[in-house]
């Protein structure tokens, strides 16, 4: 006989979404066939404020897009604006914000690990990895003043400086996240309760992951070594680091890769420091910006575009954000294809899933 | 101007893309910018990090022909682009019919 086919709506309200997101699940029996996703239950034309804020003020909205990536927001829209107006920031302010987007990429991939703890059941392991996220969130605070939205960035470089003797005290307390994830690395790669939740599930590979457009963590666990840090755009260059990657194209290659972009984060945070040029932080601008440019930049949940096109005014005629997340949704629909409904709410997570971003 | 941009006219949209297709590009993404009274997409495309842009001028009321045959996971950018700007794009595979974003205002950017 054959499976009788539903449809089981998932979301927008579900214990693994903190954001709106919805998809129906083609099934038969307990096997997904198709998933149709749905976003736009939030969306808040933040990109359309372009065209009524001072481009200035617009790097305090660039930031808010999202409470997670918000450094990365304000540095992919000051970027784009610094190159339609020739604009090169001074060294010691390309080595600041290079080291706030690292710190920012460690915070976003612990949370991470801690809701994918909690999303196979493992509430222990998510409070562990979550207290480490608050040592990098002290960090941030003693660097910025701000936890989530620091308010630091400004065209023509920062809104302030970060003193040398506060960065020599972040050392210590980077060995002590490094140490504090290594004990939960174990849980989630060798745990064997955790690994047939996380081996084998969600499958994506290579020539996939290429061809839907696929971003970050979750295009690197499918064997594809792009990373757009390593154009060298801020102090990146200067950085010496790798592409992490993974084989495995499943979940356990998702977690992985992750796992190890936080090792790798606090080793470029490390090299900032020790690099730290010593000079200004602010190069003055003059008039407003007249061009189009686009900035691509690597996001903690993969690259990012930020496009701006401004006609010498005040106000800018449109600035577009293409965030990984939007990226990533056609690949979650095809990792999805063929899985056990069980295994959605995980699969989902495995994408690190950012509404608010979406939803600009 | 942007750099690596081919500006191309509307008619001859869907060569361009399988063009790209065939020279193993991937979607990076759509966008609409309102140029008065007229549109600008701008289509960009990327074989590892070498990006290249195709941008075509369309004026309201045009249809513009979907690339998904071409790109199937260019749905997204194609269904944003009908719900924020109100451009008729004809022939998306996951057509959202207007529904992708539930915007109190019909297309709030156009």
């Amino acid at each position: 006989m054959a499976a009788k086919r539903s449809v089981i709506p998932f979301g927008p309200q579900h214990p693994v979404l903190p954001e709106p997101i919805h998809i129906d699940l083609v099934t038969e029996d307990e096997k997904v066939i198709e998933a149709i996703p749905s976003i736009g239950f939030v969306h808040r034309g933040l990109e359309h404020l372009v065209t009524k804020k001072d481009f200035g003020e617009m790097v305090y909205v660039a930031e808010r897009i999202c409470g997670i990536c918000s450094f990365g927001h304000g540095y992919g829209y000051v970027d784009a604006i610094e190159h339609i107006m020739n604009i090169e920031p001074t060294n010691r302010a390309k080595y600041i914000r290079t080291l706030l987007f690292e710190l920012s990429r460690m915070h976003s991939h612990i949370l991470w690990l801690g809701l994918m703890a909690d999303a196979f059941g493992f509430e222990s392991l998510f409070m562990e990895t979550w207290k480490y996220r608050e040592k990098v969130l002290d960090m941030l605070e003693a660097a910025t003043g701000g936890r989530v939205i620091f308010s630091i960035m400004r065209i023509g470089g920062l809104r302030k400086d970060v003193p040398d003797e506060v960065l020599q005290g972040f050392l210590p307390g980077l060995d002590e996240i490094e140490e504090g994830i290594k004990a939960c690395e174990k849980a989630f790669l060798s745990d064997p309760a955790v690994l047939s939740r996380l081996k084998g599930v969600g499958y994506l590979s290579k020539e996939d992951a290429i061809d839907l457009g696929c971003e970050g963590p979750f295009l690197r666990a499918s064997g594809v070594a792009r990373d757009n840090r390593t154009s060298g755009y801020a102090a990146y260059g200067d950085m010496d680091f790798e592409v992490i990657t993974s084989d495995d194209g499943d979940s356990y290659g998702r977690c992985y890769v992750r796992i190890q972009e936080i090792y790798q984060s606090a080793g470029i945070v490390r090299q900032c420091i020790e690099k730290m040029p010593k000079e200004g932080i602010y190069v003055p601008i003059k008039g407003f910006p007249n061009g189009e440019y686009m900035t691509i930049i690597e996001q903690p949940r993969g690259g990012a575009c930020y496009y701006v096109h401004a006609s010498g005014k005040k106000f800018i005629e449109r600035m577009r954000v293409r965030t990984p997340t939007f990226a990533n949704i056609p690949a979650l629909a095809k990792t999805l294809q063929g899985c056990d409904v069980a295994d959605v709410p995980i699969l989902v997570v495995t994408i690190d899933p950012c509404i608010s971003c979406t939803e600009r | 101007m942007l750099e690596n941009t081919e500006e191309i006219e509307l008619i001859g949209l869907l060569n361009k893309i399988k063009e790209m297709k065939t020279d193993g590009s991937r979607i990076v993404q759509i966008c609409a910018t309102k140029i008065g009274s007229s549109y600008e997409l701008l289509y960009t495309f990327g074989i590892d990090y070498d990006i290249k842009h195709v941008k075509v001028k369309t004026e309201p009321g045009e249809h513009v022909p979907s690339i998904t045959d071409i790109f199937p996971a260019a749905y997204l950018y194609e269904n944003e682009i009908h719900d924020l700007f109100g451009i008729a794009i004809d022939g998306i595979n996951h057509d959202y019919k207007g529904k992708l974003y539930r915007t109190p205002v019909e297309a709030p950017f156009g």
